[in-house]
């Protein structure tokens, strides 16, 4: 099987006045598993309905193997696409058992029965339902329902592989098995994958690359590590992990924020800063110290007087927030759990320069 | 270029040309009728032109004023009985612990499905002034020389239309009454509320939109009623609009001065409609936030076997008494003659089914029009849910919307509209069965398109887009997947359907002929005819038939089958 390239070229989506989708620009290597990440309402949904076919776009086209599949003017329908999907509410159909599911896509491609049943069964093994193959949706699990819909959409040998949302509606510690399961699917058939989610771990977990959308445009297309440690924007920055954004202005050689400053010297891009600086300080690269007591190291440290005003025990960490003395908004700290600083107590917040971000 | 064009059209959903035909058979339907209505109102017989001398003619004379008067005073008090006696019910049956609840909802049923004409059929041999079972039995025990009830009067046609039309009132009531959470009325009882007082100042002003709205729905019944005001309003001499409408019909028909005398109902029946949407719209919601509150039961002490009592008396008079009259008139000899053996023949059946030709083509009819339309009116509900659901043409709103406007239009009117627009040349309708079964159709339009969507909704349309990304057209996503999901409530909604469609009066009574009769207009010809035996004998059969289809449904759909059909 040949894997497919996937490409969009400035596309839009317009409903009436609203902008849902614009100017998106993508394209997929043969093989590779791409995320949409954001939050409800940007676009993303829409874009992977695009990719489909459900809906046409008002701008822009959608390539495949260097063929036009849909433009403003004309849209090639969903079954002619060669693709399969992965629907939020599973769409397994409750009249047909497990078996009759999966081997739906390769009637409606005229195989022969004995193919056909072949191709199944191997399928039905692989996400180990073999057990399951009579039984009705009703009599499945959430997960096993999940795997009924992965097998229906892999059994095609399916051109690209759509998932919307596919993880929304199982429990916890379903999806976090359903996420990997997915992965070693993709390992195992190597197909073009879009997988759209508002939920960053299954992205970072699942992708080859994620391309964070907000507002109907992508922000950012990159591979996980480098959508979490060097965002490209504000918005990348604050919807990918907790992070602390700190807004400065430069007076000559010192930095100054919310009631703290640095000298500009300090920091690795310092060639780069402009009049006004963003900077994103993820809160578990900020580590506490009482107040007046000795640093250990070499290397040279932001160093931030605070306050801390509050003091939050979730199991796994702390989660602290931290006045400096002459600012109006605290800091968000996260400190592992034996760590214990109590509310008013004074510290001193050390930040190394390497892990923050200069957003441009 | 030309690879092109057929490209292109190989991607046009099929359903746009499907939408453009069915635009088509709405505007047949729905819109000709009206608009044939209105045009005819404003017509001159002789040549055609424009004339305002038809209303001049509808209410040049007091007579048809007064009837215009009578109806509305007709459903006011239809409407007040009705509330009187609906609403404490459905308060016992849903809030207390009143014993015998089934039997009451069984026996409420019971008079919801009886044809109002069959219960006027009833109460004659009940209440009729010298030789009815009440005054019979009156004088026999008072010795009286006259009886003490006469159904031939206005208090009697009150009474008829009301015992067949508190049922609606009564499910209203109560559906809203079953969402009140007890918790509600605990906060009031917490802040010192005696039972009465929460009664009163809680729980009934959070049902009063409900009850308005049922209040406004049996006003509408009453008003357009035909089949009872024919058999008691008539020999009453009392006039009212449905029965003047009659004679504007009787020959030579003067449908323009029908058409200009219908519209005034027409248009009372669309504004008080809008008013009960507007009343269940703004404040029915409030009621349904009591959802997870258990609701306890009001214990009545001893007051609860009055309260079973009055139930049950009102139950008896709709629904008992009237089944047991028809069922010994149907029997009988002479039904004046009594229990008794050798009153007892077998003969009315005999008439009804083997001698008379009539009657029986009449009960063919009355099935294979209701069995037509129940299928074209569900075809076509279901084709426009469909796409209208699916967002598959602009303006779907409309479509809906001509769907449902038919449930605001009176069954007179509409056979008035039918006949305006069907019965003259090119299509000459008049008297074929065509006729009655798209009248039919447009009749119970808004019944199978309130459940066709509901079914359609039900459906994740994610279901059929599974379908289509595997390779499925959407005809093939409709033939493999829709149709299996929907086939079992399609069934039921069939059904909601054929039972009103069998027992239908006000529509037939204007557009059947000689071949064409159905069940209630056979029974409406046979009462006046007099020969009540033979007629008791029809309605039996009737009844029987309408309770076994209602029983169907409710084994095949289960607890929830007729509530549909208040959507």
């Amino acid at each position: 099987m040949m894997a497919s390239r996937l490409v969009l070229r400035g596309l839009g989506r317009r409903f009436g006045n609203t902008v849902a989708v614009a100017d998106v620009n993508i394209e997929l290597a043969a093989g590779e598993f791409l995320s949409l990440l954001g939050p409800s309402g940007c676009g993303k949904t829409t874009t992977l309905r695009m990719i489909a076919g459900f809906l046409k776009p008002t701008e822009g086209t959608i390539e495949m193997n260097g063929e036009v599949l849909s433009s403003p003017v004309a849209s090639r329908p969903p079954e002619r696409r060669n693709m399969s999907m992965i629907f939020q509410s599973y769409a397994i159909w409750p009249h047909m058992t497990v078996e009759q599911n999966v081997a739906f896509g390769l009637s409606l491609r005229k195989v022969s029965r004995a193919t056909i049943s072949e191709k199944v069964a191997r399928m039905l093994d692989i996400v180990k339902l073999h057990h399951l193959a009579n039984r009705y949706p009703a009599e499945l699990s959430g997960g096993q329902q999940q795997r009924v819909a992965l097998a229906r959409a892999l059994v095609v040998e399916p051109d690209v592989l759509l998932l919307d949302e596919p993880l929304s509606n199982l429990d916890a510690s379903l999806r976090e098995e359903m996420r990997l399961e997915i992965r070693r699917l993709h390992e195992e058939f190597k197909i073009t994958t879009v997988y759209v989610t508002h939920d960053q771990s299954e992205a970072l977990v699942a992708s080859d690359r994620i391309a964070v959308m907000n507002q109907g445009r992508v922000e950012q297309i990159d591979a996980p590590i480098a959508i979490y440690n060097r965002p490209k924007t504000r918005f990348v920055a604050s919807f990918i992990g907790r992070t602390n954004l700190l807004d400065g202005t430069r007076a000559g050689s010192v930095l100054r924020f919310d009631g703290f400053e640095a000298p500009v010297s300090l920091f690795p891009f310092a060639s780069e800063l402009k009049e006004r600086v963003t900077l994103s300080v993820r809160p578990q690269y900020i580590n506490l110290s009482k107040e007046g007591s000795v640093r250990h190291g070499a290397r040279p440290v932001w160093e931030v007087p605070g306050i801390v005003t509050h003091n939050a025990f979730l199991g796994e960490w702390r989660d602290l927030l931290v006045q400096p003395p002459n600012g109006s908004r605290p800091l968000r700290v996260s400190t592992p759990p034996n760590v214990v600083f109590g509310d008013g107590e004074k510290v001193v917040m050390h930040i190394d320069p390497e892990q923050i971000v200069h957003l441009p | 270029m030309r690879k092109q064009l057929t490209a292109r059209l190989r991607d046009v959903e099929p359903s746009a040309f499907l939408a453009v035909l069915l635009i088509g058979i709405l505007a047949f339907l729905v819109v000709n009728p009206l608009v044939r209505l209105l045009i005819t109102s404003l017509t001159n017989s002789a040549d055609g032109g424009f004339t305002l001398s038809n209303f001049a003619a509808a209410y040049g004379r007091a007579r048809y004023i007064t009837a215009l008067g009578n109806t509305l005073v007709l459903g006011l008090f239809v409407t007040l009985s009705c509330i009187v006696v609906a609403v404490p019910m459905a308060w016992a049956v849903s809030r207390t612990d009143m014993p015998g609840k089934w039997l009451i909802r069984i026996l409420t049923l019971g008079a919801f499905i009886t044809p109002p004409y069959l219960g006027a059929l009833a109460w004659i041999f009940l209440a009729g002034p010298n030789a009815g079972w009440l005054n019979t039995a009156y004088k026999l025990l008072t010795g009286a020389e006259t009886g003490w009830v006469n159904i031939f009067s206005f208090p009697g046609l009150v009474f008829i239309i009301a015992i067949y039309s508190y049922p609606y009132l009564f499910v209203f009531t109560s559906a809203a009454l079953d969402t009140v959470s007890s918790e509600m009325e605990d906060a009031a009882s917490i802040h010192g509320a005696g039972i009465w007082r929460t009664t009163f100042r809680i729980t009934l002003p959070l049902v009063l939109p409900a009850i308005l709205g049922g209040a406004i729905i049996t006003f509408l019944e009453a008003i357009a009623l035909f089949g009872s005001p024919a058999m008691i309003a008539i020999p009453a001499r009392y006039n009212v609009v449905t029965t003047q409408l009659l004679e504007f019909f009787s020959y030579p028909v003067r449908v323009e001065v029908a058409a200009a005398y219908a519209l005034p109902l027409l248009a009372v029946t669309i504004a008080l409609y809008a008013i009960q949407q507007r009343i269940i719209g703004r404040r029915g919601h409030i009621t349904m936030t009591g959802k997870g509150g258990d609701r306890r039961q009001i214990e009545l002490g001893g007051w609860r076997w009055l309260a079973f009592a009055a139930s049950l008396f009102v139950c008896v008079l709709a629904a008992v008494l009237p089944a047991l009259v028809l069922a010994q008139a149907a029997f009988a000899k002479a039904w004046g003659k009594g229990f008794s053996c050798a009153n007892l023949t077998l003969s009315n059946f005999h008439y009804i089914l083997f001698e008379s030709q009539a009657t029986w083509s009449a009960t063919l009819n009355s099935f294979w029009f209701a069995a037509a339309s129940a299928s074209l009116a569900l075809g076509l509900a279901l084709s426009i849910a469909y796409i209208v659901n699916r967002r598959l043409v602009p303006l779907g709103g409309i479509l809906s919307f001509l769907c449902l406007a038919p449930f605001v239009v009176p069954g007179i009117v509409l056979a008035i509209g039918f006949y305006a627009a069907y019965a003259p040349p090119p299509l000459a309708l008049y008297g074929t069965a065509a006729i009655m079964i798209l009248a039919f159709t447009t009749r119970f339009l808004p019944i199978a398109y309130a459940n066709a969507s509901a079914s359609i909704r039900g459906i994740n349309p994610e279901m059929e887009e599974a379908v289509r990304i595997l390779g499925g057209g959407r005809l093939t996503a409709i033939r493999r997947v829709v149709a299996p999901m929907l086939k079992g409530s399609l069934f039921g909604a069939w059904l909601l359907v054929f039972i009103p469609a069998t027992r239908e009066l006000s529509t037939a009574v204007f557009l059947y002929g000689p071949n064409t009769r159905v069940m209630s207009v056979m029974l409406l010809n046979l009462t006046d005819e007099g020969v009540l035996e033979p007629a008791a004998a029809f309605g039996l059969l009737l009844l029987v038939i309408i309770i076994a289809v209602v029983g169907l449904g409710y084994l095949l759909m289960g607890r929830d089958f007729m509530e549909r059909r208040s959507e």
